[in-house]
Order: structure tokens, then sequence, then C-alpha cells
């Protein structure tokens, strides 16, 4: 049923460390490995060694450039997948039921064989978090690695999302973002974590931990040196400009 | 958005099919034997093409049946349930009225009831959408209603309502694109939407992807926008100003009628293909746009 449980007993997240993000797409390309083989349709590529590829992700990285005025700049990388909303709006303008969140755990997910392809709940999610599988006419978006976190056939240390497993500079954390003395709940209350726009309402259960300050060092952005080349570059231009 | 020709024609074709529809279920015109059959006919086809032009762009038609499951939270589906229960409950209207030059007590009224409530669902679709700030304000479910009442009417022949209809349609346009100007305006910044504001002003270095996909096709669409003044003065003009001056300016007759219906028709696609191009959805501040 489209219409949101009350409540959720917990809300397993993701939190994501925008200090420590490396930006090496390492997440994206585990998340497209265990996803295609395993849970649902796989995430399809469509023309992947002709002139016009494309696919379907369930998390990808986005790289910003900030620059306070008279600052170096700084990059920014930022992973984006499904934050698992408590107030998920792609759930409740679903027609078919697909998709649903889960009371117990509040993952949110797609039941594929109710998907009609609509592709309303896409449009009503603010952060790009689903993306319709050319192939398969089907939604598809992250299930929080929901055959992983539960699989007893795995040893301990794999049962959790595999972009968590995958990242190599730990940026990535999962855990129970409603128990407040979870880890995850923690690091978040410590690093002062974020919710994505939340002035849209949708109460995002995944956390982003700010960058720290960094250090401010004394070098200006560069200056410009000399406008007019001196000296045999001076002749080299003029003479440039002669021809 | 990416304005999909499926739905561009499902809109239209659906509103102004359910828009005659509210017409003939007051009675208006007051027709039975085969002249109603003519009026029924079209009402069901324009109706039924839209519906099912809407299937199109669906990923997955087999499972088209769930669709109606949903009525509880989804307008999508409510629209289903309730274009369907127009459908059927004209049926009854319809066969009394073609073949027993009868009336079915309040059936009528209460199709016309159904008529308009198919029209607001199909535009709290897009009405409800926080994500899409231009649609998400009232003027949307009114600018639906116009459109079908306005067109409904001149196929239903009523000359003069029409053109005060479709006269509305064109201050309440006029008025929903100011206001939606404002609102998409006020959608905020790549620093909003990534929470980095605070760090300075923010730019999209690289996205996620070096090719096309999904999220971008759907709904980083940007073409619409760069002649939008000009389409909207077309739209305006064809959709509602002219179809209202002829209507209401000239003597009544098939050719008024006919050319009028031929404009607001033509005016009434491009607004919607508009509608659509037009309309930023938030997740564009993520991509720098
Ligand atoms: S991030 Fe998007 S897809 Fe995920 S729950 Fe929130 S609104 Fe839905
Ligand atoms: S695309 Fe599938 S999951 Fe999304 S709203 Fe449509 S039916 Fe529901
Ligand atoms: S939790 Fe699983 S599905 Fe979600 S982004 Fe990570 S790897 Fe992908």
């Amino acid at each position: 049923m489209t219409a949101l449980p009350e409540k959720t007993d917990k809300k397993l997240g993701l939190v994501i460390d925008l200090d420590t993000c490396v930006g090496c797409h390492g997440c994206v390309t585990a998340c497209k490995g265990w996803n295609t083989q395993n849970y649902g349709a796989p995430l399809s590529d469509t023309d992947p060694y002709g002139a016009d590829p494309g696919g379907t992700f369930l998390n990808r990285v986005f790289s910003y450039e900030a620059q306070a005025e008279g600052q170096p700049a700084q990059t920014v990388h930022m992973p984006r997948s499904c934050l698992h909303c408590d107030d998920a709006p792609c759930v409740t303008v679903c027609p078919t039921g697909a998709s649903y969140k889960r009371s117990e755990d509040g993952i949110v997910l797609v039941n594929e064989d109710r998907c009609i392809g609509c592709g309303l709940c896409a449009w009503a999610c603010p952060y790009g978090a689903r993306e319709m599988d050319r192939d398969a006419g089907i939604m598809k978006k992250c299930t929080l690695c929901v055959d992983r976190i539960y699989n007893e056939n795995l040893p301990e240390e794999d049962r959790v999302p595999a972009c968590v497993r995958t990242c190599p500079s730990g940026a990535r954390h999962f855990g129970d973002l409603g128990d407040p003395d979870s880890d995850v709940s923690k690091l978040v209350a410590d690093r002062g974590g974020y919710d994505l726009m939340p002035d849209l309402g949708t109460k995002p259960v995944n956390k982003y931990l700010p960058p720290r300050a960094k250090d401010t060092l004394n070098t200006q952005p560069l200056e410009v040196i000399a406008d007019e080349p001196q000296g045999f570059l001076g002749w080299l231009d003029k003479a440039l400009e002669k021809l | 958005m990416h304005p999909a020709p499926s739905v561009i024609i499902f809109t239209t074709l659906s509103g102004l099919g359910f828009g005659l529809f509210f017409w003939l279920g007051l009675g208006v015109p007051d027709v039975s034997g085969g002249t109603a059959f003519a009026f029924f006919a079209i009402a069901y086809a324009l109706s039924c093409a839209g519906l099912l032009a809407s299937t199109f762009h669906l990923g997955n038609k087999k499972n088209a049946i769930y669709a109606l499951s949903q009525w509880r939270t989804s307008w999508l589906s409510r629209e289903g349930i309730a274009a369907i229960l127009t459908l059927f409950l004209f049926a009854l209207v319809a066969v009394p009225r073609i073949f027993l030059g009868a009336e079915m007590a309040i059936s009528g009224v209460l199709g016309s009831i159904f008529a308009l409530l198919t029209v607001f669902t199909t535009s709290m679709i897009y009405a409800q959408l926080k994500t899409i700030r231009r649609w998400h304000q009232p003027l949307t479910p009114v600018m639906f209603l116009l459109h079908a009442l306005g067109g409904g009417a001149l196929l239903a022949g009523e000359a003069k309502i029409a053109g005060w209809l479709l006269l509305a349609l064109t201050l309440v346009l006029l008025a929903m694109w100011r206001i939606g100007d404002q609102r998409a305006a006020a959608r905020g910044t790549t620093g909003d939407a990534t929470g980095l504001a605070h760090l300075g002003e923010v730019r999209m270095l690289e996205s996620g992807h070096t090719a096309r996909n999904y999220v971008v096709d759907e709904m980083v669409y940007r073409v619409g926008r760069k002649h939008a003044a000009k389409l909207r003065m077309i739209a305006l003009g064809l959709a509602g100003a002219l179809p209202a001056a002829i209507l209401l300016l000239t003597p009544p007759g098939h050719i008024t009628a006919f050319l009028a219906l031929a404009l607001h028709l033509t005016g009434a696609v491009i607004g919607r293909w508009l509608f659509f191009a037009e309309a930023e959805h938030v997740v564009g501040l993520y991509h720098g746009k």
C-alpha cells in the first residue's frame, strides 16, 4: 500500500561524510555490481559500447566547487542515492502500490511485479534518486541493499550495503538513525549531520556530514603578475601583433 | 520536464472529452436520437483516445490493472477510477437518451460532476508535486478545468458560454504564468540544494554521469525555456483570446465555431507542450541548472 506507515520500528539509512569522500565512484560501481546481480531486474546499460551509451544507476557521485569571496575554492564530492525519506512523496503518488515504505525498518522499495513504469514517483522525488530502467520499463531505486543486510549466507562483515562495504575512505556509514544511541546517530550529532532540502518536507533518513572547516592558509588566490609581457616575450608579442 | 507527446495528447484530448461530457450531462445541447449519438460518440472518442494515449508512456503496461488500487493516496489512481466511473455513468445517460428519447433521473448531473472530478484529478497529478514549484499552485487545476469547460462548451455548440470561459482561461493563463515565474525563481540555488551554501558560492564541477540518463532526460529538460515568452503569447492568443473574441463578437454560426475550435485546439496543444517543457524540477539544482 502506498500509504506511509505511521512510524517505523527502525530507521535504517546511510550517513555520508562529505569531508572524507574522495569522489572515487567506488560506491557507484559496487552498487551497480551488487544490484545488477541480485534483487529485481538488472540495472541495464543501453548501447554500452556504442556512440550514445546510457545506463541505470542507484547511486551517483556529483562533485561541486564551493568558493567564498577572496578564499581559495574547495571541492566537495556528494554521492546521492535514495534517502529513504520518512515522509516519502514518491510512495504516496504511486498509483499501483508498487512503491512502499517498510514499517519494520523504514526502507523504501519498489515491488517490480506491480510497477507500471509511469515515472510519477521519479517526478515526486526531489533528489533524482529514482531511475526508470530503459530495458525493463520498471522504476529502480536504492534498496539499502536489503538483500545483503539481513542475508545470513554472507559473512557478518558483509551484511552492510555494498557501497558502505566498498568505500575505501570510510565515508559511508550504515545504521539505525531512529536509535539515538546508535553509532550513526552519535556521528550525526557530533558532526552536525544535515538533511538535503529539508524545506520540501520529505524528512530524509540519510544524513550528510558537512566538510570540516579548513585551515586558513595565508595563500591568496593567484594574482595576475604582469599584464604586459616584458623583455623578449614583449618583443615577440609586438612582433606577432604586427604580422 | 520532458514534454512527452503521449502526455500532451492525453491531457488535451481527454480534458476536451470530459468537458463535453460535462455539458452533455447537463442536457446542453438538449438532443436525442441520432444527434445525441453523434455528440456522445465524440465525447467517448476524445476521452478514450486520451486515456489510451496516456498508456503509451508506461514502461510496463501489463501491470496496468493495479493502477486503480491506490486511490487513498494517489491522484493518478484516483484519476483512473474517476475516468472509468464517468465513462460508465455516461453509458447510463447516453443509452436512454439516444434510443428511448428518455432521461434517467439524476444520472446526467451525477455524470457531469464526475466528468469535472476526472479533470480535477488529472490536474492534481501535476499540482501536487512540490518538486515542480511552477505547477504546485492553485491555478493549475483552475487552468485544466477551464480548458475542459471552455473546449467542451465549444464542442457542445454553446458559443457564448464558450466565449466567456475562454476569456476566463486567457486571464487565468496570464496569472498562472506570473505566479509560476515567481515560484520558479524562488526555487533556490545549487548551494541551497546541496546544503553547502555556507561554504560560499557553489557550482557543479562534475555531474555524476558522463552519458545521458533518465533523470537528466526526464527532469532537466530545458529546451522550452528559450522561446517561452513567444510561445506563451502564441498559446494565449490561439487557445484563449482569439477564439473568445470570435465567439463573443461575431454572430454564432458553424464556420465561426469551427474556426474557434481549430484555433483553440492548436493553442491548447502548444500551451500544454509549454506547461511541461517550461517546468523546472528542483533536481535541476543538483545539476547546476
Ligand atoms: S530520496 Fe526520493 S526516492 Fe528516496 S524516499 Fe526520498 S523521495 Fe523517495
Ligand atoms: S513508476 Fe512504478 S513505482 Fe513509480 S509511481 Fe509508477 S507504478 Fe509506482
Ligand atoms: S545501499 Fe545498496 S542500493 Fe543503496 S546506494 Fe548503497 S549499494 Fe546502492
